[in-house]
């Protein structure tokens, strides 16, 4: 067979498109690499004892960052605590009781239409209702309720994936043998998908961690160390908004670079646990 | 007894349904709190005022609540940061769903996965201590805080959307499209370019959609960058998006300039409705093509 020469114009095509790939895997590899040290970089050597175990005192002209991390913790716990019974009771209604298709597509679109609202717009509303209407004031509590709506499609969604591939056969062996609905998913169905209630988690912590413009308007801006009861019903400010306040308006790039690092080291833990989490669980599924 | 356990299971029946109704409930809670505190305001001032309006000063003596400047900036920094994002994404897809061996794209995925989760205060202040001093050196102005650093942030932030929505729309591709078009003799890149991505066409527009959805909804990482004066837009000056504007007075605003503030929400849900439903448009295409 004759062995026909590609065309210089065929040639041309090809290396520049094999060099325009190449060019964006660099951009975009470049890009993280970049962000990555440069933060941590600019904010290790500030991340000392004194401003992580500190409030900060107007007398003594310092910054400490303790309450932050203290009302970061609380608002994460008490989303958390929140949004996965909602989030895992919703999925669990689509994939084991809901019949009707109609009404399986609305909660489906509602879920999708709820992940695409910028996080701008769940701080006012959030402002509106649970601050004002509830009478939640700005707080905490009303900061992790917004942070738990933003939350819901995030939960529900791994854990239908996860539900879907609960084997018919383990329902139908449970019913079986007598038990009631209800039953079946308690013991059967909800062990089944813990993995995907856990990627879940992970995932909303990620997104709670790192949400800032949610929380400006229902969670606010104080910096006052409390326990979780008097934490959770008074303002103040997580991490991020912290970051944002220093950096913005008090121009103390130090603090808010420590942050960003501290923020950063976090975020790949979660992206590592994510992985692994479900690298886990996919090498037991295939068993 | 057997009545006893059919009740329970009513009860836990009705207990889920209104599980599962509740996103529903949020969305319509969103939606009506969203018109209810949004209408007032856009009455009082007239629509045309409002959206067409090109003065924003709301504390003013004699105050004037034009969004123009807002929407215009809000729409060409969304189409600056496309702009810029998706040949960037689109190529780093392509590559990634059918060039890179097993190992370089594991790399590559997890570099992509922590770019999308670095908060977005984290972008404000790399871009207020990098971009901004870098755009006022370059083009030696008065202040680099300009809808350029806040295109340049968004084009960033916008780019693991991209990447990822493009990426399992090329992976679907069916593998006999790819093996009839290198049997007739095309090369692999060749291929990709010409077979795969039309055939992965819908895929890659609800990427960019998405892609427009995340820019218009930024607020955090675009008012640490742009400078925050309610300019008409212009590459090199100081602008306010429509998320900025809710979110810079917010905090210190009563009245009428309260009322403004919902208003402008409401046009930005209005425009991310308009998004969702387009993408999901190209989402329900791109399914039904494989």
């Amino acid at each position: 067979m004759e062995n026909r020469p590609i065309s210089n114009e065929r040639k041309r095509y090809i290396f520049l498109m094999n060099a325009l790939m190449t060019l964006a895997v660099v951009i975009t590899c470049a890009l993280t690499l970049f962000f990555i040290v440069y933060v941590l970089y600019k904010g290790f050597p500030h991340i000392t004892w004194e401003l992580l175990s500190t409030e900060p005192s107007y007398l003594a002209d310092t910054i400490g960052i303790l309450p932050d991390i203290l009302n970061t913790l609380y608002i994460l716990l008490a989303s958390l605590v929140l949004v996965l019974p909602l989030g895992v009771g919703a999925a669990v209604y689509l994939s084991e009781y809901a019949t009707n298709q109609k009404v399986v597509s609305l909660i489906e679109y509602a879920a999708e239409t709820l992940s695409g609202i910028p996080s701008i717009i769940y701080g006012l509303v959030g402002m509106l209702f649970f601050c004002e209407f509830l009478g939640m004031k700005t707080s905490l509590l009303a900061g992790a309720c917004t942070l738990v709506i933003m939350n819901l499609p995030t939960i529900m969604r791994t854990t239908q994936e996860s539900l879907k591939t609960v084997p018919q056969s383990y329902r139908e062996g449970a019913f079986g043998l007598g038990a009631g609905k209800w039953r079946v998913i308690r013991t059967v169905v909800l062990p089944s998908c813990i993995d995907g209630i856990i990627t879940g988690c992970i995932l909303s912590i990620g997104r709670i961690l790192g949400e800032s413009a949610a929380l400006l308007f229902t969670a606010g801006f104080a910096h006052a160390t409390n326990g979780i009861i008097d934490g959770l019903q008074n303002a103040g400010a997580t991490l991020t908004v912290a970051l944002y306040v220093y950096a913005k308006e008090q121009g103390e790039f130090d603090v808010a670079f420590a942050i960003a690092a501290i923020l950063m080291v976090l975020a790949v833990l979660i992206n590592t646990a994510a992985t692994l989490v479900g690298k886990h669980y996919q090498k037991r599924r295939d068993i | 007894m057997k009545n006893k356990k059919h009740l329970t299971e009513t009860i836990i029946h009705g207990i889920f349904l209104i599980l599962g109704l509740l996103t529903v409930g949020c969305v319509l809670l969103i939606t009506i709190y969203l018109v209810i505190s949004g209408i007032p305001a856009i009455r009082e001032i007239g629509l045309i005022d409002f959206l067409f309006g090109k003065t924003w000063a709301s504390t003013a003596s004699e105050p004037s609540f034009g969004i123009l400047p807002f929407l215009l900036t809000s729409i060409y920094g969304t189409a600056g940061a496309i702009l810029l994002g998706v040949p960037v994404g689109f190529f780093t897809a392509v590559y990634l769903a059918k060039v890179a061996n097993p190992k370089v794209k594991s790399i590559v995925s997890s570099a992509i996965s922590l770019l999308a989760s670095i908060p977005s205060v984290v972008y404000g202040l790399v871009g207020m201590l990098i971009l901004v001093p870098g755009i006022r050196e370059v083009f030696s102005l008065p202040d680099g805080a300009s809808l350029l650093a806040a295109i340049i942030v968004l084009a960033i932030m916008v780019l693991p959307s991209i990447i990822n929505v493009s990426l399992t729309a090329l992976e679907a591709v069916p593998k006999e499209y790819e093996d009839a078009s290198l049997a007739l003799g095309a090369t692999p890149t060749e291929t990709y370019f010409r077979v795969s991505v039309p055939a992965a066409k819908s895929g890659i527009a609800a990427a960019i959609v998405l892609g427009v959805g995340r820019a218009i909804g930024e607020a955090m990482a675009v008012i640490m960058v742009s400078g925050n004066a309610p300019n008409m837009p212009s590459l090199f000056e100081s602008v306010r998006f429509l998320t900025t504007a809710v979110a810079s007075e917010m905090a210190y605003s009563s009245g009428l300039q309260r009322q403004a503030l919902f208003s402008i929400a409401l046009v930005l849900f209005f425009f991310i409705m308009l998004i969702n439903a387009v993408l999901n448009f190209f989402l329900k295409k791109s399914k039904e093509e494989h």
